[in-house]
């Protein structure tokens, strides 16, 4: 039996990609920690993602050698820091394929790219008796700012229903579109499920009705190629720290023309061409939508990451996340009792769960003791969770550093946690 | 470093897998519920009350098996109680389960078992939330109480 004590010693590559995991989790210092005294087996990557050193040390080289406010100032260090940020804008413009780097805003993450969304473009263009079409997946970011908008302007918000399976039921959604339907807002990667969603065919459809999209990429952007000219979505929003980058910073792309047309977010310093007492000219997209004193280093951080993530090569990624992933599925279904949430035919790396007879909260803390962590709860998907009769589930969630034996180690302790509670 | 048991007694395992006074009342004269939307834990408590004492009390719900074993201790703890008595219950024990200083689970009886919850902070809200409705009952609230 293999457990988690071997990670480290077991250098045995798995499939023939040449990935070499081992050498790349060595990049990872937290990942040499030790949790409960045994060695760390992270499995809370939908949550949030460790951090690379080069990501670390792009931050702390920021601070200490290049610290300035951007876009003001002549003197030397603004103009790195104005450079470094600006650059950072390009290099995640290239990492979506976005035409234009005035397409990228940056905001806080996924959910700030989501409510400035629905409360500049939403205000402006969805009025009485609009509708609104989400689906039953959705994070609750992905629910939330709508409903406030909704309400302000009495429009209605209509939701896909999946199925069984956790994939999105397209004939049902070809029926919620019409002539009153403003935007659809739909997750490209499910955060609690793991379904991938055909989001391009979901474009092209809500394009017959000239209706907006806007895709939530925050669980997409670590586990595949995005490439939002091929999608031609309208709006695509990614936070950082889920794709290996700091907290407190992501982006969002939206199309140039949208983002020329849309009203601005918050008011203040950066977002201005000039102020005066009678009349403010507002500055062009993206600036118009980053008032105040952005957070430098975040960005800094983030181009460092997604550089990371590129220089592994974003489609070798992929392979080796579906590769543990489908090891650890047949893992996990060896389990007696055990019940996977979302078996859609696409999906990236999440193992959603259930032990008959034993509450997940129960589970996530006995896995702990064996220092492996995973996320417990409702995963901000309580329509989700109602959908499929549970309070909760247990959940895995892959990274880039994964391995087949960290799959064995949360086997085996399931059977510990069944142990525990026979 | 705490012992998984520290957590999971042997009481504890055993009330979860079958909880005492897991029914409803057919004519309480209180009833509360508390909720706990952060894991979906949620308990209706039943009570039937006379002179000031808790004459009888139940539960019902869904929920963790400390949520549900300290569901179901306190049902046997507090009744027979007297309303203030069941309130000096709850404040000892969470006392004991927060791991606040000087807190000792002599007085406890059986409850003492939950004393393990103080090395796992974020279990306090599974270990209290039957107590939680228990007070709201007592309290004659109608709305459902939140550990949120």
């Amino acid at each position: 039996m293999t457990t988690a004590t071997n990670i480290a010693q077991s250098p045995k590559s798995i499939g023939q990609t040449g990935y070499d995991v081992y050498t790349i989790r060595k990049d990872f210092p937290i990942l040499a920690r030790k949790i409960q005294g045994k060695p760390l087996v992270y499995l809370d990557n939908a949550a949030t993602t460790q951090k690379p050193q080069a990501v670390i040390d792009a931050m702390v080289n920021y601070y200490n050698s290049e610290n300035a406010n951007i876009h003001r100032g002549v003197h030397t260090l603004s103009e790195q820091a104005t450079e470094s940020y600006e650059q950072a804008r390009k290099m995640i413009g290239r990492f979506l394929n976005s035409a234009d780097a005035r397409e990228i805003v940056f905001v806080r993450g996924a959910t700030e790219g989501i409510n400035l969304v629905a409360q500049t473009w939403g205000r402006a263009n969805v009025g009485r008796g609009d509708e609104i079409v989400v689906s039953a997946m959705e994070h609750h970011s992905n629910i939330v700012p709508w409903q406030i908008l909704c309400e302000e302007k009495g429009a209605r918000l209509r939701v896909v229903p999946v199925n069984d399976a956790g994939e999105l039921m397209m004939e049902e959604f070809e029926k919620l579109l019409g002539p009153k339907t403003k935007l659809v807002a739909i997750a490209h990667v499910s955060n609690a499920l793991g379904t991938v969603n055909p989001v391009r065919r979901i474009v092209e459809m809500a394009q017959q009705y000239d209706v907006r999209v806007l895709i939530d990429g925050a669980q997409a952007v670590p586990h595949l190629v995005v490439d939002v000219c091929a999608l031609d979505c309208d709006f695509y929003v990614f936070s950082g720290h889920k794709v290996y980058g700091p907290t407190g910073i992501g982006a969002l792309y939206g199309k140039a023309e949208l983002l020329d047309s849309m009203p601005p977010y918050q008011g203040g310093g950066d977002m201005i061409s000039s102020v005066t007492f009678e009349k403010t000219l507002y500055n062009r997209a993206p600036q118009k939508f980053e008032a105040g004193t952005p957070h430098v280093s975040g960005t800094i951080g983030l181009a460092a990451a997604l550089q990371y993530v590129n220089a592994i090569g974003i489609d070798r990624i992929a392979k080796h996340e579906q590769e543990v992933l489908a090891y650890g599925t047949r893992r996990l279904l060896e389990i007696p009792g055990l019940r996977l949430i979302g078996t859609a035919k696409e999906k990236e790396g999440i193992l959603s769960f259930v032990l008959e007879g034993i509450h997940p909260h129960d589970i996530g803390t006995v896995l702990d003791r064996e220092g492996i962590a995973i996320r417990t709860g409702h995963h901000c998907a309580q329509p989700l969770m109602q959908r499929f009769g549970v309070p909760a589930t247990a959940r895995a969630s892959l990274g880039l550093y994964n391995t087949v034996e960290e799959m064995d180690a949360l086997a085996d302790g399931l059977r510990k946690v069944r142990e525990v509670f026979a | 470093m705490a012992d998984l048991r520290d957590l999971y007694q042997d009481i504890i395992l055993e009330h979860s897998k079958n909880p005492r006074n897991y029914r409803t009342l057919e004519t309480p004269d209180r009833t509360a519920e508390g909720f706990n939307p952060l894991c979906g834990d949620h308990f209706t408590v039943y009570l039937q009350i006379g002179d000031g004492k808790i004459r009888d009390i139940s539960f019902q719900g869904s929920g963790c098996a400390i949520s549900k074993a300290s569901a179901s201790m306190m049902t046997q703890a507090v009744k027979g109680k007297s309303t203030e008595q069941a309130e000096e219950l709850f404040q000892k024990f969470h006392h004991v389960v927060t791991g606040k200083d000087g807190a000792t689970s002599e007085e406890l009886g059986k409850l003492a078992a939950f004393s393990g919850v103080s090395e796992y902070p974020v279990r306090v809200k599974c270990a209290t939330l039957a107590w939680h409705a228990l007070r709201a009952a007592l309290e004659g609230e109608q709305h459902a109480v939140s550990t949120e």
